[in-house]
């Protein structure tokens, strides 16, 4: 009797125990998370200002600013969403569509979770070898947008695949019965009604591909040379348009001060770079949530 | 002739449209296979160039302590950089994983609501922050900590672990909540209904239930880890020596990697070496990703 | 368990009525169960046609069948002949979607697009070539009304479909079959999903749509089968035991299983 009781108490006190541990773990993670956010923000926000953001960097002296770099990852992703979008398109709907339950199908989904789970410096490092100097591309933002486009292929496929599979078949059925290809009913009927989780999954892949440095670091280049904002031939290296011209990126600018450590204020510079990072971050996520909600109340004229 | 008749033994519009849209979305998949395959080709050949253009041999390789490839008699040894990211990758899941699956049950069965609300958006930010920032913090914030509680330069394993272990818990805590979630409701129900607490029904029953899913979430955590490149480049000091203390210098085939590339030259040994251990991370990632499989085949088995 | 396997099915090919459409034969395999063991049915044109049954009968994969909307689903095989204006349609050298423009489907669950009203009865029209938007109008307006749905709808032509009730989402479903004109019109348990008023205003629709249309109907519910259908097969375990006259199958049903079915002693 009196070893019963001791037991349940024991039970309780550990179940109790166990409950305060959970809770101090939850709000350890976001201690943590809240360190890191006010960390980046109070050191680098003090050095955002105008000059910093379109000003040129300086390789040696203090007081460079991010303007080239900043330019360069907008322009990369959007050269980078412009091939990987159709492709992951085409993809996705070919698994979601398809693809038959067979050898085939099993051999690309695992060719594809490979692909996902390769470290970007080794898809850095074959973008080197292939575009850089295989096609004679250089370091280029073209040879940058072919490696970020390797590197967000499964990402953007699995999500595409994954929003065609939640819209219902009875969709597809009904486009089928108007006598509409398979194609038709897929690019015209489903996509539109996967548009909300498709375009939140690729706003999220582009976040992903704005940060990354090592696939860059050999195929974009790790210099970010003048450019002339006046000239549009794309086919001059100094206008900003050419992608034939070498571009180092945001976040290859923070890992390159930090690791060469040849300019004196690189603490501040990479502080100020990492805070842009970082906002630019949470601006593809808010945007990311605000696009898709605004898409599917148009759709369906019903609030979320 | 019936129109309607005719128009059916044609090929219509929709049905070419149907071949050409089928053709063009398995040309895209095709083309993924062809990058996969090219990868795994292009990163082999370069990679095989030291054993078999500079004959270096493979045990050398994979079990020489010595790397210092532009030396003479150059030594390639691979060892430190493959123990240094080991034991990065070894440590980082071993701290994050504790908090991934208490933080992965705090969200799906302590507080569901609050979990949603507040853990997962900042799962999703911490996913969200750029490797280079959680290099650039790691250097600015850890390295003279550690300088300070330990001495030596700051730079190490130690400090290599730290950033990793931010980098990895999302990915871990994420899939482990899936893995929770999965676990059948009444598989609960019925084990509070018997009796046991909360806590007893959660690592009698929901844990147990889980573990391939939180065994698959591990090994996708340290998959990220041993392939992370610039946070632990710019924190690990970049010594290829073999590892001796968690606070000295050390290096992983990824520091390693991102430095070498550009310092050396095509075709000599030393770029050569390099890419083997390129391969060798490629060969890594292929091993992390049968682990995978082959826990999920084990545990749809049982 | 009734044992009783004597069939009556009435052969309308040799009543000179004219056939809309008919199968010879037709067995479907799903894999490596057969659920269709060779039907032959004639069905003729301009009248409502209904076939019942108890669940997993095969009446819903027969129907299906007739516009190969079965070809859809993984390891699937239908064999046999389905006549159609003199042609076997289950024929690789058929164009199936030319088919099934002037073989149209309604289905159970209500499955309007997520697009506008006008957009759900255009869209289709549109990408078969039609660009003229006075007649795209008179369209929308015309089968809206024959699908007796204009008058809850003409203001809010340009919303999204997906704000519709169920009956009228329905309804808007039968707009858009009817609006590619088709010959037939095969319609799967239409009304099972609706309330009754709903119901009632869908088979009105159907009752209407008979002087230009050909109408197949699968539906569980025989008091609709009784009233709206002029002729009914009744399918038991993927076969069709009888087909006769509806007011034949629900009054002088020739064999036992059809009365017992009918008059509600099993299924």
């Amino acid at each position: 009797m009196n070893y019963k009781y001791s037991k349940t108490r024991r039970t309780q006190l550990i179940d109790r125990l166990a409950y305060k541990v959970f809770y101090v773990i939850a709000i350890l993670i976001v201690l943590i998370l809240a360190a890191l956010l006010i960390y980046i923000l109070v050191t680098g926000l003090p050095h955002i200002s105008w000059h910093f953001l379109t000003g040129k960097s300086k390789p040696f002296q203090a007081g460079g600013g991010i303007g080239i770099q900043l330019f360069n990852s907008f322009y990369l992703l959007i050269l980078t969403m412009l091939i990987s979008v159709p492709i992951s398109l085409g993809a996705g709907i070919w698994l979601s569509e398809y693809a038959k339950k067979n050898r085939l199908t099993n051999l690309i989904r695992t060719t594809i979770e490979i692909l996902s789970s390769l470290p970007s410096v080794v898809v850095g490092l074959f973008g080197f070898i292939l575009f850089v100097l295989q096609f004679h591309l250089g370091f280029s933002l073209l040879s940058g947008a072919l490696a970020l486009t390797i590197f967000s292929l499964p990402l953007l496929t699995t999500n595409v695949e994954n929003a065609l599979q939640t819209v219902h078949f009875t969709q597809r059925e009904a486009g089928l019965a108007l006598g509409l290809s398979r194609i038709e009913t897929v690019l015209k009927i489903v996509v539109p009604a996967a548009l909300p989780n498709i375009v939140t999954g690729m706003i999220l892949a582009a976040g992903r591909v704005f940060g990354e440095a090592a696939a860059l670091i050999y195929t974009a280049g790790q210099s970010a040379p003048a450019i002339n904002f006046s000239n549009w031939n794309i086919f001059d290296l100094s206008s900003f348009l050419s992608p034939f011209r070498p571009a180092e990126t945001l976040a290859v600018h923070i890992w390159k001060v930090n690791s060469e450590g040849l300019i004196p204020d690189a603490s501040s510079v990479s502080a100020g770079a990492s805070a842009v990072l970082i906002i630019a971050v949470l601006l593809f996520n808010f945007i990311a949530r605000y696009l898709s909600n605004r898409i599917y109340q148009h759709m369906t004229g019903v609030k979320s | 002739m019936d129109p309607i008749k005719e128009s059916l033994l044609k090929t219509s519009r929709k049905a070419k449209q149907e071949k050409f849209g089928k053709l063009v979305t398995f040309l895209c998949i095709l083309l993924i296979m062809v990058m996969v395959v090219a990868i795994i080709l292009f990163v082999s050949l370069k990679g095989m160039a030291t054993f078999v253009v500079n004959h270096v041999s493979p045990f050398d390789f994979f079990f020489g302590v010595n790397w210092n490839p532009s030396a003479k008699p150059p030594q390639v040894g691979a060892l430190p950089m493959f123990l240094g990211s080991f034991i990065v990758t070894i440590l980082a899941a071993l701290i994050a994983t504790p908090f991934a699956i208490g933080a992965a049950t705090f969200m799906t069965e302590i507080a569901p609501r609050t979990g949603k609300k507040i853990l997962q958006p900042v799962m999703e930010l911490l996913v969200g922050i750029p490797s280079v920032v959680y290099g650039f913090v790691g250097l600015a914030v850890f390295v003279p900590i550690t300088r300070h509680l330990f001495g030596g330069s700051g730079f190490g394993i130690f400090t290599a672990t730290l950033v990793l272990f931010l980098m990895v818990l999302p990915t871990i805590t994420s899939m482990t909540t899936d893995a929770l979630n999965s676990v059948p409701r009444n598989y609960r129900e019925s084990s509070l209904a018997l009796g046991a607490t909360q806590f007893q029904t959660i690592y009698k029953v929901v844990w147990r239930a889980a573990t391939p899913g939180i065994m698959t979430a591990v090994v996708f955590g340290m998959s990220r880890a041993f392939g992370e490149a610039l946070a632990v480049q710019m924190v690990i000091g970049n010594a290829a020596l073999m590892p001796t203390s968690l606070t000295s210098p050390a290096a992983t085939l990824t520091s390693i990697l991102t430095m070498g590339i550009g310092n050396s030259v095509s075709g000599t040994l030393e770029n050569n070496a390099i890419w083997s251990l390129a391969l060798l991370l490629l060969l890594m990632s292929l091993v992390f990703n049968s682990l995978v499989r082959w826990i999920g085949k084990r545990s749809s088995l049982k | 368990m009734i044992t009783d396997t004597e069939t009556y099915i009435r052969d309308l090919n040799k009543e000179g009525n004219e056939i809309a459409i008919s199968t010879d034969d037709l067995h479907v395999w799903y894999g490596s169960h057969e659920a269709i063991h060779g039907i032959s049915l004639a069905f003729e044109r301009f009248k409502i046609s209904a076939l019942i049954g108890a669940s997993g009968s095969g009446k819903s994969t027969y129907l299906r069948s007739l516009n190969r909307m079965n070809d859809n689903i993984y390891g699937t095989k239908v064999l046999g002949k389905i006549y159609y204006r003199g042609l076997n349609i289950n024929s690789d050298k058929i164009d199936v979607y030319e088919m099934r423009k002037h073989i149209g489907m309604v289905f159970q669950q209500p499955n309007p697009f997520a697009k506008s009203i006008y957009d759900n009865i255009t869209f289709a029209l549109k990408q078969h070539g039609e660009k003229n938007k006075e007649k795209l109008d008179e369209i929308v307006e015309k089968t809206l009304k024959q699908a007796a749905l204009w008058d809850q709808v003409k203001d809010k032509l340009d919303t999204s479909a997906l704000a519709l009730s169920g009956g009228q989402a329905q309804r808007l479903c039968i707009a858009r079959a009817i609006a590619m004109q088709p010959d037939i019109l095969l319609m799967d348990e239409p009304a099972s999903a609706l309330d009754p008023v709903s119901t009632q205003a869908v088979e009105d629709t159907m009752v209407q749509l008979k002087d230009n249309y050909t109408i197949i109907i699968v539906t569980h519910n025989m008091q609709q089968a009784a009233r709206i259908s002029d002729y009914t097969a009744f399918f038991h375990q993927g076969d069709v035991y009888e087909y006769d006259q509806t007011k034949n199958i629900f009054l002088h049903p020739h064999i036992k299983l059809t009365d017992d079915y009918v008059s509600g002693h099993f299924g």
